[in-house]
């Protein structure tokens, strides 16, 4: 196990106020690693800006006035302020208690400008059962938040696939914050956008809760995608597992990925582990992963992370070509075997194959230039 | 009736130190339905000669030729020589995680076809190829060769073996690392497969043990990178009480 120096790796700032916030420079920790020009857009307010809406045949999602949101969270950088700010209407979800839901809730995000801000918040009552996909298409830049509450002995998993074409930003912070007992899994599918970067965040409001975190990103051509996990054990027995795998081709695409996990001094029996592993599939492309645990106490079950980045092996191409597959199949076996275990963990059986086939669509156009559909 | 011939055939491999020159003229032809044995000491290049049939990337053939039924397989990719019906089983069978046993052995035999066999007739295909290695069924649930013992490893290639049905099996070490039972089971699967495709066989072995339970027609004896002696069953016999000293000795240049 890995003590991280000791600096408290919580945001400083919460606040509704972007000018609270500085303007970033591209010094500061959490921007170091960002194309600063590309995202730029996103730190002043845009006139005209629209807001995004949902498109679901769920009756238990609404679009609403914005006064209407209730979650308590502040936001933690500029982009997060401007947004809320900027949002005029809210997208909501509120699971009822004791509700125990077979069917996934399906909803897709319709920018429905060019330029979009985003306040979507998720409520799982206590005690009920749900899964929720969101859909959310790059062809269009959006800057927001999905707030993410899960009630007291509630288990939410929520998947949320990030793909179009390769020419739109998205930033969207994720904060869930856990109640006693509950059980949260998050899965992020990143594969479309110019520059998109995920702020996925965990903090429990009471004993014995549960988090997962999955990603799986494919970076190809100019693609950018930044990961950035913030989880905080404040509260005994908890625990969080957190796995991200991505996947990097063609000489420019870069990928990050930061996975802070705090775990403070009343956390005692956490157990914790976070992982990030990359697979290179040709020379040139750029991961960066960065995991930090800093232990406030050393009264816990297990802590650990694990972090790594690989070129393709070609061994496992020649053996699959020694049995009559095409390398460009057989490239993708290697590849969609690679991401086989985050996206196999996921508790949406209908939704695994759906993943799989967008991986292998992506990687079958990426050779042709044409997956800017 | 087929027949693999290699002639002349000189390989190498970069290393840090430059060119390494491996296979020194091998010249060697199997007809269908015949078994020769290639054996040699560690490190004499029995590998490099299968891997160089397969179409491993990483040597370098410089000179000679390689030709299945005449057509020439150095101009072949991987994948087309397999089409073509060449199948190495590997001395060191490579990790795929996260591609299931079953997915790979449809893929390929989908692939080495032509065209995707019928699901009821595949599963009963597979459950019986791999009956008779004694595999369990949950075999093919796991990922290819992850976590696999040597000799799960070793029944994997021979049920590969079976299931693609190649005209000619190159078979690197397929004995190594395998107790009794195990190398009894492999055998027997070897057997199997040429007794009812006519399929020629090239087996590589360091040790004769294999040889009781398969018998070739013709031995051959392999050092530095080149054949040195050939003969018949009797030359194994030889090796087994010699072993390969005098072969090394004579090899040497003077
Ligand atoms: N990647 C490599 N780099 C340098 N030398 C190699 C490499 N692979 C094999 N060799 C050398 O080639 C020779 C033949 O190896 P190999 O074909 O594996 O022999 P065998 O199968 O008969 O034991 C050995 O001397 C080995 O050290
Ligand atoms: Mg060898």
């Amino acid at each position: 196990m890995t003590i991280a120096p000791p600096h408290d790796l919580a945001p400083r700032i919460a606040s509704f106020d972007a000018d609270s916030f500085g303007m970033p420079t591209g010094r500061e920790l959490e921007w170091r690693f960002a194309p600063l020009e590309v995202m730029r857009p996103f730190f002043e307010p845009i006139d005209g800006a629209g807001t995004v809406t949902a498109v679901s045949t769920s009756e238990l999602v609404v679009n609403s006035a914005i006064a209407t949101a209730s979650s308590t969270w502040v936001p933690t950088d500029r982009t997060a302020a401007v947004a809320r700010a900027g949002a005029r209407s809210a997208v909501t979800v509120n699971v009822p208690r004791d509700a125990n839901l077979v069917d996934p809730i399906v909803i897709r995000l319709d920018a429905g400008a060019e330029f979009a801000y985003q306040h979507v918040e998720i409520n799982a009552g206590a005690f009920s059962t749900a899964k929720i996909v969101i859909e959310a298409h790059t062809g269009a830049d959006v800057s927001g938040a999905i707030v993410v509450n899960v009630a007291d002995g509630a288990d939410l998993t929520l998947l949320i696939v990030v793909d179009g074409p390769k020419t739109h930003r998205l930033i969207a912070h994720i904060p869930a914050t856990i109640g006693r007992d509950a059980r949260f899994t998050a899965c992020t599918v990143t594969l479309g956008g110019r520059a998109v970067r995920l702020l996925p965040s965990v903090h429990y409001a009471g004993p014995g809760g549960r988090a997962e975190l999955l990603g799986v990103f494919l970076a190809e051509g100019e693609q950018y995608l930044e990961q950035r996990i913030f989880v905080e054990h404040e509260q005994p027995h908890c625990s969080s597992n957190v796995i991200y795998k991505g996947a990097l081709s063609g000489a420019h695409a870069h990928t990050v990925w930061i996975g802070d996990v705090l775990v403070r001094r009343e956390a005692i029996g956490t157990e914790t582990y976070e992982m990030n592993r990359n697979l290179l599939l040709s020379d040139g492309p750029r991961a960066d992963s960065v995991p930090n645990l800093e232990l406030e106490t050393g009264d816990v079950v297990s802590a650990g992370h694990a972090s790594a980045t690989g070129r393709f092996d070609d061994e496992q191409l020649f053996y699959l070509q020694s049995r009559g597959i095409p390398a460009d199949l057989a490239r993708q076996l290697v590849v969609r075997g690679f991401f086989a275990d985050v996206v196999g963990r996921l508790g949406l059986p209908e939704w695994r194959d759906d993943v799989m086939q967008r991986i292998s669509a992506r990687l079958g156009m990426a050779d042709e230039g044409a997956s800017d559909d | 009736m087929s027949e693999l011939v290699i002639n002349d055939l000189h390989a190498s491999i970069d290393t840090d130190a430059g060119d390494k020159e491996i296979l020194r003229g091998v010249t060697l032809s199997v007809e269908s339905g015949r078994t020769h044995a290639v054996m040699g000491p560690n490190g004499s290049g029995k590998s490099t000669l299968a891997y160089v049939i397969a179409g491993h990337p990483k040597y370098r053939v410089t000179s000679g030729s390689i030709t299945l039924d005449g057509e020439d397989v150095l101009a072949m990719s991987v994948d087309e020589r397999a089409r073509a019906g060449l199948f190495l089983a590997m001395q060191y069978p490579v990790e795929v995680p996260g591609v299931s046993v079953s997915n790979f052995l449809r893929t390929s035999v989908t692939a080495v076809k032509g065209e995707a066999p019928k699901l009821r007739t595949w599963v009963k295909e597979m459950k019986e190829a791999m009956a008779d290695l004694q595999m369990d069924p949950a075999f093919a649930e796991r990922s290819v060769n992850e976590g696999f013992s040597g000799g799960e490893k070793k029944r994997h290639e021979i049920l590969q073996l079976a299931l693609l049905r190649p005209k000619f099996a190159i078979l690197d070490e397929t004995d190594s690392g395998l107790d009794v039972d195990a190398l009894r089971i492999v055998a027997e699967g070897v057997n199997r497969y040429r007794e009812s495709s006519g399929a020629g066989t090239l087996l590589i072995t360091h040790y004769t043990r294999i040889l009781r339970y398969i018998t070739p027609d013709v031995v051959h004896v392999f050092v530095d990178g080149r054949i040195v002696e050939s003969g018949g069953a009797d030359l194994a016999e030889v090796l087994e009480t010699e072993g390969y000293e005098r072969f090394i000795t004579a090899a040497q240049p003077a």
